[in-house]
């Protein structure tokens, strides 16, 4: 009644007080069911401070809301989340399968939990209208239930699918979450309150009632403490109903941080009187009442009616409300997930044509009518009546399967679609194994038999006893193993599947969340997508106004007037942000691929046109590459001709050129020879006549010598004997073997010996040859009247530098390039004495040695540098 | 607080903001632990006679503290969010334009 008439308030749109942190908070306490007010008391009565756990588990996971609530409320503002199920899917590649799984788990999860609320509505209205606690007929019950059931499926249905709002959220509800709270905390401290000073004598009577009410079974259990408080921690990140109010409906993260402290406030302030009021009752009601309902009894005992009423409320309300909020959530996930996707698949080609947003309300209707359906099948079949906290913890462990995709996918780049789908089966398979099925009574499901000895007799995979370990208590067990398969499953099958480029996008865009520009407008290509179909679309979807004003803001936002913006990437991803809100993001995502017969792109129409487009470039780079290659080639061949021509021409000039100086000498010894043999000569003309022959033999012997040594140079074919080498041992050499040239010739050698202690890695030999060279070059043709001859020894930059330079007058500059070719003479060749080839050889001698010889200009005389690296390279070519 | 002129640039501000989610951090896993404690009362004591009174007052206690600790470092925290936050929040387009813009502070 609470909830309707806030709801009427809230709807008539008053938003700003919603906005509150306060509001916030106070929904979180939907997790506070009916069973906080009669199964909690219950747990209490039977297990002593166990019950505690559950409420601790969420304390602490909203103390550390840093570590893991923070994230996940990032991304689901980021990225439009509508359903647990939506954020598991979309992480992983908006994998239509996972939701589906996710949906499934969720809706298996979920019935026996709204099961138990119907379940505690009844018992407590029993309870009120006077009836006994035990033994009630079936009938009566039944039909309480059912009422209260098809009730609740109105009301949701007509508040909870009222219009599709894109980020899924629901204010108005959110609302009357947030009143039944304080009702439902008022109600519960009222009853305290009662039984601690009303009824007991205050707090140290009830600590004295403490002390001597502790019986056995109250002990803590080290490994249920632990695993329970685990088990609650994951269900309130996990249960469709926290995730809805928690992150679906979150519009501003501060309110996390208010949260973090508030709701565990709350959960202490609720579980304050728990206990007392268990052991008040325990002292006082007889001992076959069910302490389940003390809450009820124990005012009801002591004719306080109006307090026991206000109990009442406090109870029916908080179940009320977790019906409405978690079938409003489970039925987003179905009609998301399941029945959408089906629909469009089947309706594919002419979808377009009908009114996509009134079945989609439809879908949600139908959803929430089966989920309140299967949530009354089950607590007709369950019999009503284990005991509450039983149902609760089995449901909690099915949907704490989800936690380790969940945390795995917001924390874990490498987490992947397979992992992620294999270890929510195995978890749930498990979990149905051992303690879902057996949960419905030996018997039922499983025979007693299965039970004790294992399916077919095989002992170790008996339902709760998996691979011999008998010594845990079921709920702890299945706990171990479901979870231990779950990661193992999850883990392995992520490490071992690569992910496809949707699911690593999405992986960067989760886990990265606090760091990466939350936009990604890449993905979308401008211009691609026709906004007047677009906006069709839209108004199909989310409905005519709402549509509407959504594309003439962005218009207005792009500067156009009108309502037709542009079709910018932005613009493109909030569109499909808004329609995930109402078809899930798997489904927009399709829809908006599915428009204009495929002419917009998502990433693996992106990536299918990159391919493309890459294997065309690769084509045609091949093409032009051949093409440079081919003319690189023909201009490589008519080069090479063009030297071949240049080479013959140089082969015949040479050829013609040592024909000559062979002949001139031969000429003068057959000239000599002849007169030999035919004259009779006095003997100082044979001697010198002899002598003349002998000297042009000479020439002649040095002149082939000379050829010899320049062909092996040339062809490089010159054996080199590189040695460490003193600079002043080579020019010390090169001085005495000159000086056989003119001896007659006085000259003045000017030399720094300091300068001369290099030493240098290369063919001593042939430098010396080189130096003997320059050396009777100068003696022979400087002209100066008092010769002299500088060598000089430099080095720079890894090259050393021996300068000859004389006093002559030089050599003029158009002659400077002659000299260095075969068989230039400046002078007159017979004063010479040589072949003009001397130069050339050291030319080539020097380029074989990885060094120059050049003429130095204005130094006055001739003069000649010899560069060769201190460290021969190694041979060339 | 604000430093001279003449002194180092510390950032002392946004270091200690650092060290208070530091703290939040590490408050659940404090708070873990000495919720766990009584696991080994448990042992310890006489197994006829569980305390359970006093674990319960115990529990109680390490409850209000650790809530308390969360409201402490809760308002800083948020102030630090906010202004960290600010910017990325005001650029996120997010959802359709209507969107209240209760979080732009």
């Amino acid at each position: 009644m609470v909830a309707f008439w806030v709801e009427r308030r809230a709807v008539k749109g008053q938003a700003d007080w919603l906005k509150s942190p306060l509001v916030y908070t106070l929904s979180l306490s939907i997790y506070c069911t009916a069973w906080t007010f009669y199964g909690a008391v219950g747990y209490a009565s039977r297990s002593g401070l166990e019950f505690l756990t559950i409420y601790l588990g969420p304390t602490l996971v909203f103390v550390g809301w840093l570590w893991i609530l923070r994230k996940l409320v990032r991304i689901g503002r980021l990225q439009g989340v509508t359903s647990i199920a939506d954020l598991i899917s979309s992480r992983f590649g908006k994998s239509n399968l996972l939701g589906v799984i996710v949906t499934l788990i969720c809706v298996v999860a979920a019935t026996p939990y709204i099961a138990l609320q119907l379940q505690s509505v009844t018992l407590s209205f029993l309870v009120l209208a006077g009836a006994s606690t035990q033994g009630w007929e079936q009938p009566d019950t039944a039909s309480i239930a059912f009422w209260v059931a098809v009730g609740l499926a109105v009301f949701t249905v007509l508040f909870g699918t009222r219009n599709l709002d894109a980020k899924e959220q629901h204010p108005g509800i959110v609302t009357a979450i947030a009143v039944e709270a304080i009702v439902k905390l008022i109600a519960l401290l009222a009853v305290g309150i009662f039984v601690v000073w009303g009824m007991a004598g205050g707090p140290m009577d009830i600590f004295e009632r403490l002390q001597r009410a502790d019986i056995a079974g109250w002990e803590i259990k080290p490994s249920r403490w632990v695993g329970l408080t685990f088990l609650a921690a994951a269900a309130v990140i996990t249960l469709p109903r926290m995730f809805q109010v928690m992150v679906v409906e979150n519009d501003n993260e501060g309110h996390l941080a208010t949260a973090s402290w508030a709701f565990p406030l709350y959960l202490m302030l609720m579980s304050l009187f728990v206990m007392p009021i268990a052991v008040m009752g325990l002292d006082m009601m007889p001992a076959h009442a069910n302490p389940d309902l003390f809450v009820l009894t124990l005012p009801l005992s002591q004719g306080q009616n109006t307090l026991a009423m206000l109990a009442f409320l406090g109870g029916f309300s908080s179940a009320t409300s977790m019906v409405i909020v978690a079938s409003i959530a489970l039925a987003t996930m179905v009609s998301n997930h399941i029945i959408m996707p089906i629909w469009l698949r089947v309706r594919a080609s002419t979808f377009q044509s009908t009114n996509l947003r009134s079945s989609i309300l439809l879908a949600r209707r139908c959803s929430i009518a089966a989920i309140l359906a299967l949530g009354y099948g089950y607590y007709e079949l369950s019999g009503g009546s284990s005991a509450l906290a039983a149902i609760g913890l089995i449901s909690f462990m099915g949907v704490a399967q989800i936690l380790p995709s969940l945390v795995g996918g917001i924390f874990w780049r490498g987490a992947t679609k397979v992992g992620a789908a294999l270890g929510l089966s195995i978890g749930i398979v498990i979990w149905a194994y051992t303690l879902f099925l057996p949960s419905f009574g030996p018997d039922e499901a499983f025979s007693a038999a299965i039970m004790l000895n294992g399916p077919f007799g095989l002992y170790w995979l008996r339902p709760q006893a998996l691979f011999g370990i008998s010594g845990l208590d079921p709920l702890m067990h299945s706990l171990f193993w479901s979870f231990f398969f779950n990661i193992m499953a999850f883990f392995i099958g992520s490490l071992l599947s690569f992910p496809n480029p949707v699911e690593r996008l999405q992986g960067v865009a989760f886990v990265n969340v606090f760091e990466e520009d939350p936009r990604n407008p890449s993905r979308w290509v401008q211009g691609l997508a026709e906004p007047e179909s677009l906006l069709i679309m839209a108004q199909r979807v989310l409905g005519d106004e709402v549509a509407l004003s959504f594309f003439s803001a962005a218009a207005l936002a792009q500067g156009k007037v009108g309502f037709l913006p542009e079709t910018t990437p932005v613009f493109v991803e909030q569109l499909e942000r808004s329609f995930a809100g109402a078809v899930g993001a798997a489904t927009a995502h399709a829809m908006l691929n599915q428009l204009a017969g495929g002419k917009t792109v998502s990433v693996e129409d992106l990536m299918a046109v990159a391919d493309e487009a890459a294997q065309n470039l690769v084509y045609s780079q091949r093409l032009e590459n051949n093409q440079h290659e081919l003319t690189r080639t023909t201009r490589a061949l008519r080069e090479a001709n063009n030297k071949l021509i240049q080479l013959s021409v140089q082969k015949d000039a040479f050829l013609s050129q040592v024909s000559h100086e062979l002949r001139t000498p031969m000429t003068s010894i057959r000239a000599f020879s002849e007169i030999l043999m035919t004259a009779d000569l006095p003997s100082e003309t044979v001697l010198k006549y002899a002598t003349i022959i002998d000297n042009e033999g000479g020439r002649l012997t040095r002149l082939l010598d000379d050829l010899l040594d320049l062909s092996v140079l040339q062809n490089g074919a010159v054996r080199l004997d590189v040695q460490m080498v003193k600079a002043q041992d080579l020019i010390e050499r090169a001085l005495i073997a000159a000086s056989q040239t003119c001896p007659e010739r006085v000259f003045l050698i000017k030399r720094h010996l300091a300068r001369e202690q290099i030493f240098i890695k290369s063919d001593g030999d042939r430098l010396v040859q080189v130096f003997i060279n320059l050396i009777s070059n100068a003696r022979k043709y400087c002209s100066a009247k008092l010769p002299e001859l500088a060598i000089s020894v430099g080095q720079k930059g890894g090259q050393l530098m021996i300068d000859f330079i004389d006093n002559g007058h030089g050599i003029s500059a158009e002659k400077q390039g002659l000299i260095f070719e075969k068989f230039a003479r400046l002078t007159d060749e017979s004063k010479a004495g040589g072949a003009g080839l001397g130069l050339a050889i050291c030319r080539e001698v020097l380029s074989n040695l990885a060094g120059r010889i050049e003429y130095l200009p204005g130094k006055g005389g001739t003069a000649f540098r010899v560069t060769v690296p201190l460290r021969f390279p190694g041979p060339k070519d | 607080m604000k430093p001279k002129a003449s002194a180092l640039f510390l950032a002392r501000s946004l270091y200690r903001k650092r060290r208070l989610s530091d703290a939040a951090k590490l408050l659940p896993i404090f708070g873990a632990v000495l919720l766990l404690l009584p696991l080994l009362w448990v042992h310890q004591g006489a197994p006829e006679r569980s305390n359970t009174a006093t674990n319960w007052v115990y529990l109680f206690i390490i409850w209000s503290f650790l809530i308390l600790a969360a409201a402490g470092l809760a308002k800083p925290l948020n102030n630090f969010e906010d202004g960290d936050d600010q910017s990325s929040n005001e650029n996120v387009s997010g959802r359709s334009p209507e969107s209240g813009r209760s979080d732009a502070l």
